[in-house]
């Protein structure tokens, strides 16, 4: 499942530099535009490796210096604070990226999977998950997407991404994902 | 860690079939009784009081008697049963058989004298006969040492299965613990549970039924995706549950003894939270559609019909029947974090709320007789298991724990099951409405999580 999503990732790259001529790096917010010799391969590669092994440290930021299309593109998680569902600013030009991606790849599909942190009851944190893939695939669709590109599910506190009851796997386990099919 | 299962009879264990299968990302369903399951004390649950009464009643029960072919063994050791019942419940002392002077088996045997020199309240004889091959009766009398009198006397007849001895067993000491307490006794009744074997995208999800007090553990579904919210029909006989297996979330009724099961609830978003009504004729259930608001609706389960009970754009969800039928008690972010909430079941009929107190009531149950609800209530960081008076908003706090969560009340709503993590590992713990006795319910398979437990047995 990795490696396709990876292997789209890298269509999807090329497809966005292609589409987009010189202007590859159209990138929002302060962060610096790509050197353009630097290959969509090696961005992609990098910053695949952190996002797709489901495992983000805490110490990655979602914009570094850097940070350009496709290095957003190979991001595919976003965080939420304790019971709520609003999509932090930081998280801005990573949904925009992935809403362009969407609008540019009328085949793209994407699977919007909302979580939540173990505490409290199940069935509640099914609905947050689902609250939380909901206020992404609203920003998605603002940004581009058409409705059938996308799709939700929520699994609550059933599928964490790090096990631990401390506030680091907690803040890890407050996430949606985006998974391409 | 994994357990291996055993087999009842050699047959393919669920197991087995689950790693043949999972690339497939297989759901295996398994019928209650026959080929699928696993019994025997490696599989067992362990009952640990970890906070009794300050004087449970010292008791002894004698080990029965046996009168069957000269030579022969008694096949099932009833006094072992009922030790274990009555002293896991807490309220009771059982002697060590090593301290017992003498050991009556019949009335006329009995000195009282023996047993108030050893300080017990009470005492339990009886004898086992085998009346014919396959056929067996169990008599006791039930004692009350002080006065020197009979409480009680029974007689039961049973085949040699296991599983029915151990049902007479649990019946004698039902009868035991109603005529010592006035409550009647929980030890016949079973519990559903879902259990997590492993981490990440290969654990094993099973849902499992056993004996309340953990043997005779039957894997119903097994799955490598997330099943959650067992509830229980009201004749016993079946079980509804969530479950992923076509990677969104839908609906099942299985019935228990064959294993048959109908999806009653693949629509498009949500399906969640499904509970049996006090007469089984409907669900309520959490359904979010495609937009992703979740609301209570009913569902009658003859004609289809659904009628949905809350139109709010908050989350509701984790619908409970009160016993009439005539309300639901449920989980509503309406006005901020998760409160409890009442509807009644009919369309458009007012939302009232019920807890006040805290930042936090999710997850009601209502007592078997209606008077309180059970909820998940946060203290400060700590989610804890309350009884809340539905009518005053009246908060009591009854576990100590940090993620408590999932209570269900027994059908003699004397105690209430719920699930904890202890070090790490979920493990089901239960506490006694009035707060005194505190249990712990640990399993040797992996994480337990979402007990709920069944009616009494109808029979």
């Amino acid at each position: 499942m990795a490696r396709q999503v990876f292997l789209l990732i890298l269509i999807g790259v090329g497809a966005v530099l292609a589409g987009c001529g010189g202007d590859a790096a159209t990138v929002p917010d302060g962060t610096s535009a790509t050197d353009p010799g630097v290959t969509a391969v090696s961005n992609g590669e990098g910053a695949t490796t952190d996002a797709l092994d489901g495992t983000r440290g805490p110490n990655v930021r979602p914009e570094e210096p850097g940070d350009n299309a496709e290095g957003l593109l190979s991001r595919l998680v976003l965080y939420f604070e304790f019971d709520q569902s609003n999509i932090a600013s930081e998280f801005n030009a990573l949904l925009a990226a992935h809403g362009a991606y969407l609008a540019a790849n009328d085949g793209a599909q994407v699977r919007l999977e909302g979580h939540a942190d173990e505490r409290g009851s199940r069935e509640y944190n099914i609905g947050l998950g689902e609250e939380r893939a909901q206020a992404v695939r609203r920003v998605l669709l603002l940004q581009g997407a058409a409705t059938d590109q996308l799709s939700t599910v929520s699994y609550g506190e059933e599928r964490p991404a790090t096990v631990g009851s401390d506030e680091e796997a907690y803040s890890l386990n407050r996430r949606v994902e985006l998974v391409y099919r | 860690m994994l357990s291996s299962p055993r087999t009842t009879n050699g047959n393919a264990s669920c197991r087995d079939i689950m790693t043949g299968l999972s690339l497939l990302r297989a759901v295996v369903v398994c019928a209650l009784v026959g080929l699928f399951g696993y019994s025997g004390a490696n599989a067992q649950l362990r009952i640990e009081i970890t906070r009794g009464i300050d004087r449970p009643v010292p008791m002894a029960i004698v080990p029965f008697g046996w009168e069957g072919p000269s030579g022969s063994e008694a096949p099932f050791d009833f006094a072992a049963l009922i030790s274990a019942d009555l002293s896991q419940s807490g309220r009771f002392d059982p002697l060590d058989d090593r301290d017992m002077v003498s050991h009556p088996t019949r009335p006329a045997d009995v000195d009282f004298q023996d047993w108030q020199i050893l300080e017990v309240d009470v005492l339990v004889i009886g004898r086992m006969l085998e009346e014919g091959p396959n056929r067996y009766t169990v008599i006791f009398q039930l004692f009350d040492v002080l006065r020197g009198e009979p409480l009680l006397g029974y007689r039961l007849t049973s085949t040699g299965d296991e599983g029915e001895l151990r049902a007479a067993g649990h019946r004698i000491a039902d009868m035991i613990f109603e005529a010592l307490t006035g409550i009647r006794g929980v030890f016949g009744t079973q519990i559903a549970y879902v259990s997590q074997e492993g981490k990440g995208e290969n654990s094993l999800f099973r849902l499992i039924v056993s004996d309340a007090d953990g043997a005779n553990q039957h894997i119903i579904v097994e799955s490598f995706e997330p099943l959650m919210s067992p509830s229980w029909s009201p004749d016993g006989r079946k079980v509804a549950y969530v479950s992923f297996e076509r990677e969104q979330s839908a609906i099942y009724i299985q019935t228990l003894r064959t294993g048959t099961r109908d999806r009653v609830s693949a629509r498009a978003g949500i399906n969640g939270a499904p509970v049996f009504s006090p007469d089984g004729r409907m669900l309520a259930l959490a359904l979010s559609g495609v937009q992703g608001n979740l609301d209570i609706y009913i569902l009658d389960l003859a004609t289809q019909v659904l009628t949905r009970l809350t139109r709010n754009a908050a989350i509701d969800t984790e619908p409970t029947w009160a016993p009439d039928g005539e309300s639901i008690y449920f989980t509503s972010a309406r006005s901020g974090g998760p409160q409890v909430y009442r509807v009644e079941t009919r369309f458009g009929a007012p939302v009232e709320r019920v807890t006040f107190e805290g930042s936090y009531n999710a997850r009601p149950r209502v007592s078997p007789d209606g008077s309180q609800l059970a909820v998940i209530h946060r203290v400060r960081d700590d989610y804890r298991i309350a009884l809340v008076d539905p009518d005053t908003g009246v908060t009591q706090v009854l576990s100590n724990g940090s993620l408590d969560e999932s209570p269900s009340f027994a059908p003699n709503g004397a105690q209430i099951i719920y699930a904890t993590r202890e070090q790490g590992v979920g493990v089901l713990s239960s506490v006694s409405t009035d707060g005194r006795i505190h249990r712990q319910i640990a399993s040797v398979a992996g994480d337990v999580r979402e007990p709920v437990w069944s009616p009494f047995p109808r029979s």
